[in-house]
């Protein structure tokens, strides 16, 4: 015992690898929420009409609105007065290539690994960086839009898409869905949008990069997919913030909308800062993701790894509207020292023959919390639905929490519900195997774990699943249950 | 919270309460009025609409009076094959002069008994508890001895109906010394086809190494509102079960808490709801595994028809000092009809890390194949899907350990099922 808790004591005084912050200057909104910020974003970003009353409409849902309590998670509440709704790294005109970005911005996305002039050359992924509230370059813009594929800033195809723009938002995520969505409706400030053209496969992985710089500030942006029938895409995100003492806010919304044998991959690494190891600090991160598998045999796959932030709601959801239409969820959430995750999926099977399947595997340490909340929902119409769901955690000492809490209605006699959930830790037994085989303890945590998560992290692309295993590694380091 | 639906609903029945244990009253009064009704959205009552149900079915919240009962009836009653001694109820009421005298028993009304009231059933939990520990009219105190087997089992029979009001608020204390043992059969029979409301509360007390068992059998009139608060506390070494059996009513939920106090004790929960009408049964289970070294099983099986519809909400929850516990739970429902629906949420909320706890629920249809394979040997396809529904809830049945109980139930599913041959 002893031993594990020297273990688990250097474990928890890991340092949180990406948090530094750069001084740049910034464009920001004063602190506070009224109609008045609302409308200075709005003019700010040089919108349309519509789109400043689609905001102010949210906004005045939200006020309506009370904050869910509802979720296996506490904290201290969020003033929304004290944040500060739009932070965004000063240019003077807007960069047409790389090299008029500001070098500083470039370097910050250097340190994080994501190197964007790197990505230039390289064929592989395209990248949409977005620091704090703007998005600050996208790469690859040419060589997609040969193949009709838009992939920009969010801003941007308000200017150049409104007719795509206007269609589809809101369209997944109604603006009154929830509180954090209803916030982030009136107060978004960027993201990234993707259109995919009927028919047409897209070469590459497209990719976002989030990161909140500034302080006090929260990062509200707004991701929308809209993939037309016949066409595919693989979209990544990725995310980190500065460490900080006081909490920061994220409260993103995506949305993505698949046609008629459409499929859209969804990855996921989540490396928020957690917060240090007393729980001070980190980000809370409350975000609605959903997609809705609007035409027949349409597939929608969410993948997440889910390492960072002090407090994690979000439930990627999918919406299997079309007959036959198929929807995955593949999670491995993460917590340790003081973070708390509630975290999930919805599969809502309205149409015909439609498939989900949810893997969700839980590894709590230190004094986490962890908790997997999940809906199946069979609607009367939903003849043959199918669905399978395994939610398996593993508990690290003996501090730390594992909670389930899915529910299943179902209302067709044809549905096949499967539901199956285990807890445990890593067994003295595995390890001894391990030892007795010239394999370190430390190692062998990793090779069972890694093992543990392989099912979700194999649904990953390569490139993220290398990161995602390196990751996994590193905030376990050194833990032993 | 929950805001009042209707503040003077039950307005009458706390007023009238009789006037004992009034500590107890008031305290829970006090927590009723605070909390008030299920509000329709509240999570515990999400999918079973009580408060309203009560607003629309009712329209005299009052204390039902005693029924009178006779001898005959009580005889024609009891279950054929029955042996062993009857307890008999009129409206919550104990009937002391109509029911058996049990040898080594200490038996009264829960009125003139020394009953520890909400000391195992926290009225803070539930609106329904509160209000019962408020405004409870009658029932009965068990005390079963140290080391005293009751070999005969006790059937609880009560018999409820409307009358002057429609409110029937039984209420149970059950106490098992150390190292004693007894079974329990508790079955309701409703008199006249009206609307009426039964509120219970049954606290179990399970001393060391105790062994005790529960068995409950809910067939009352498709009229039947029914909320009962089933608490159990078990020692060291004890063992405690309960098997639930729902077959009918209008809208039945059943709390059931097992709190594990004593290391090596061991819980088992069985149910099975066997639906048809617009019979609505919610079952709520909590397993608290307070202590190391603790078991609890749970297996409830439901088979839904017509529009009836199941709920069930499984929590085990594991504390942080309830290291090596043995936990499973499992859920198995089979919908027969387009307009049946189940909502179940197995949880678990688990606080140690060295346990085992798993769980598993399905919703799904009889095996086609197997169905096959029974018609090919020339099994008409009604007989061949009752056989296959009756081996599906007979995994439950089989944990019924007093034989003329299990014999009586397996009669009543294979009427239901068609699968008498």
């Amino acid at each position: 015992m002893s031993k594990d808790n020297q273990i688990l004591e250097e474990f928890t005084s890991k340092e949180y690898e990406h948090g530094w912050s750069v001084n740049y200057e910034a464009d920001e909104a004063p602190l506070g929420l009224n109609e008045e910020i609302i409308r200075w974003i709005s003019a700010k970003k040089e919108e349309p009409q519509w789109l400043l009353d689609w905001r102010l409409k949210a906004f005045r849902a939200w006020e309506a609105m009370e904050e869910p309590e509802w979720a296996n998670v506490t904290y201290p509440k969020v003033d929304f007065q004290k944040l500060r709704y739009y932070s965004a790294p000063k240019q003077t005109k807007k960069p047409k290539s790389l090299d008029e970005i500001d070098p500083e911005l470039l370097a910050i996305y250097e340190r994080l690994g994501i190197s964007l002039n790197e990505q230039k050359r390289l064929q592989g992924i395209a990248v949409d960086a977005v620091l704090d509230s703007v998005s600050v370059a996208t790469t690859f813009k040419g060589t997609l839009a040969k193949l009709g594929i838009v992939f920009c800033s969010f801003s941007e195809a308000v200017k150049e898409h409104p007719e795509l723009v206007k269609k589809y938002l809101g369209s997944v995520v109604p603006m009154t869905d929830n509180y954090y969505a209803a916030l982030n409706s009136a107060v978004f400030s960027d993201g990234s949008f993707c259109y995919i053209p009927k028919g047409v496969r897209c070469p590459m992985e497209l990719s976002t990069y989030f990161r909140i710089n500034a302080a006090n500030t929260g990062q509200f942006e707004r991701t929308l997919i809209v993939a037309e029938d016949e066409s595919y895409v693989s979209y990544l995100e990725g995310c980190t913030a500065p460490q900080r003492d006081e909490n920061q806010l994220h409260a993103a919304v995506v949305e993505i909308y698949a046609g008629a044998h459409a499929e859209v991959k969804y990855s996921t690494v989540q490396n928020w800062f957690p917060g240090d190891k007393d729980g001070k600090g980190g980000i809370y991160n409350f975000v609605t993701k959903r997609g809705i598998c609007a035409g027949d045999h349409s597939k929608i796959s969410w993948t997440q790894v889910e390492t960072g932030s002090a407090v994690t709601w979000k439930y990627p959801s999918c919406i299997l509207k079309g007959d036959n239409s198929i929807g995955e969820f593949y999670s491995v959430a993460v917590t340790n020292n003081m973070q708390q995750a509630d975290t999930g999926t919805k599969m809502i099977h309205i149409g015909k023959n439609t498939k989900s399947r949810i893997v969700s595997k839980g590894i709590s340490a230190g004094k986490s919390q962890n908790s997997y909340r999940g809906q199946v929902q069979v609607m009367k119409r939903a003849s043959n639905a199918r669905n399978f769901s395994q939610c398996d955690s593993l508990l690290m000492g003996d501090r730390c929490g594992a909670h389930t809490f899915p529910y299943i209605d179902i209302q067709n006699p044809s549905a096949k519900v499967e539901h199956e959930a285990t807890t445990s830790k890593i067994g003295e037994d595995q390890i001894f195997y391990c030892n007795q085989r010239g394999i370190s303890t430390e190692d062998a945590v990793a090779l069972i774990v890694n093992g543990y998560a392989k099912e979700v992290l194999n649904q990953l692309p390569m490139e993220f699943a290398v990161e995602a295993q390196k990751l996994l590694a590193l905030t376990l380091e050194g833990s032993v249950g | 919270m929950s805001t009042l639906v209707k503040e003077d609903l039950f307005e009458n029945l706390l007023e009238s309460a009789p006037a004992n244990f009034t500590e107890a009253r008031q305290t829970a009064k006090n927590l009723y009025l605070k909390s008030g009704l299920p509000a329709p959205k509240e999570e515990e009552y999400k999918f079973t609409g009580i408060t309203k149900k009560l607003e629309k079915s009712l329209d005299n919240y009052n204390q039902a009076n005693q029924l009178s009962v006779e001898e005959n009836l009580i005889k024609e009653s009891v279950f054929q094959g029955f042996e062993g001694d009857v307890l008999v109820f009129s409206n919550g009421k104990f009937l002391q002069e109509m029911s058996s005298t049990i040898e080594g028993l200490e038996v009264s009304d829960i009125l003139s008994s020394s009953a520890e009231i909400g000391s195992i059933a926290k009225a803070e939990k539930d609106a329904f508890a509160a209000l019962n520990q408020a405004s409870f009219s009658g029932g009965i105190s068990i005390k079963v001895p140290k080391k005293t087997k009751i070999e005969k089992p006790i059937l609880l029979l009560s018999f409820n109906g409307a009358n002057d009001g429609q409110v029937i608020t039984p209420r149970f204390w059950i106490e098992v010394g150390d190292f004693s043992e007894v079974t329990f059969l508790d079955q309701s029979i409703s008199m006249g086809e009206e609307a009426y409301f039964v509120n219970k509360v049954v606290e179990i007390k399970g001393g060391l190494n105790s062994h005790i068992n529960y068995y409950r059998l809910q067939n009352e009139s498709n009229q039947a509102i029914e909320i009962s608060n089933i608490e159990t506390d078990i020692q060291s070494d004890a063992r405690f079960t309960s098997v639930n059996i729902s077959l009918s009513g209008d809208m039945v939920r059943n709390n059931l808490s097992l709190n594990l106090l004593g290391s090596n004790s061991e819980g088992n929960m069985y149910g099975i709801y066997l639906l048809n009408g617009k019979t609505h049964v919610d079952n709520h289970t909590n397993v608290d595994h307070t202590i190391p070294h603790a078991e609890s099983n749970e297996m409830y099986k439901g088979i839904f028809d017509a529009q009836s519809r199941g709920v069930f909400n499984g929590k085990i929850f594991v504390r942080q000092d309830a290291q090596k516990t043995n936990a499973f739970q499992q859920n198995n429902n089979v919908l027969l009809s387009d307009d049946a629906i189940v909502n179940t949420k197995p949880q678990l909320e688990i606080w140690a890390d060295d346990v085992k706890c798993s769980h598993g629920c399905t919703v799904g249809q009889l095996d086609e194949e197997a169905l096959f394979y029974l018609q090919a040997r020339g099994i008409g396809k009604v007989q061949a899907k009752g056989l296959l529904l009756y081996a599906f809830a007979g995994e439950v049945m089989e944990k019924i350990e007093e034989e003329s109980f299990k014999n009586h139930v397996v009669g009543l599913i294979q009427d239901r099922l068609g699968s008498k041959f």
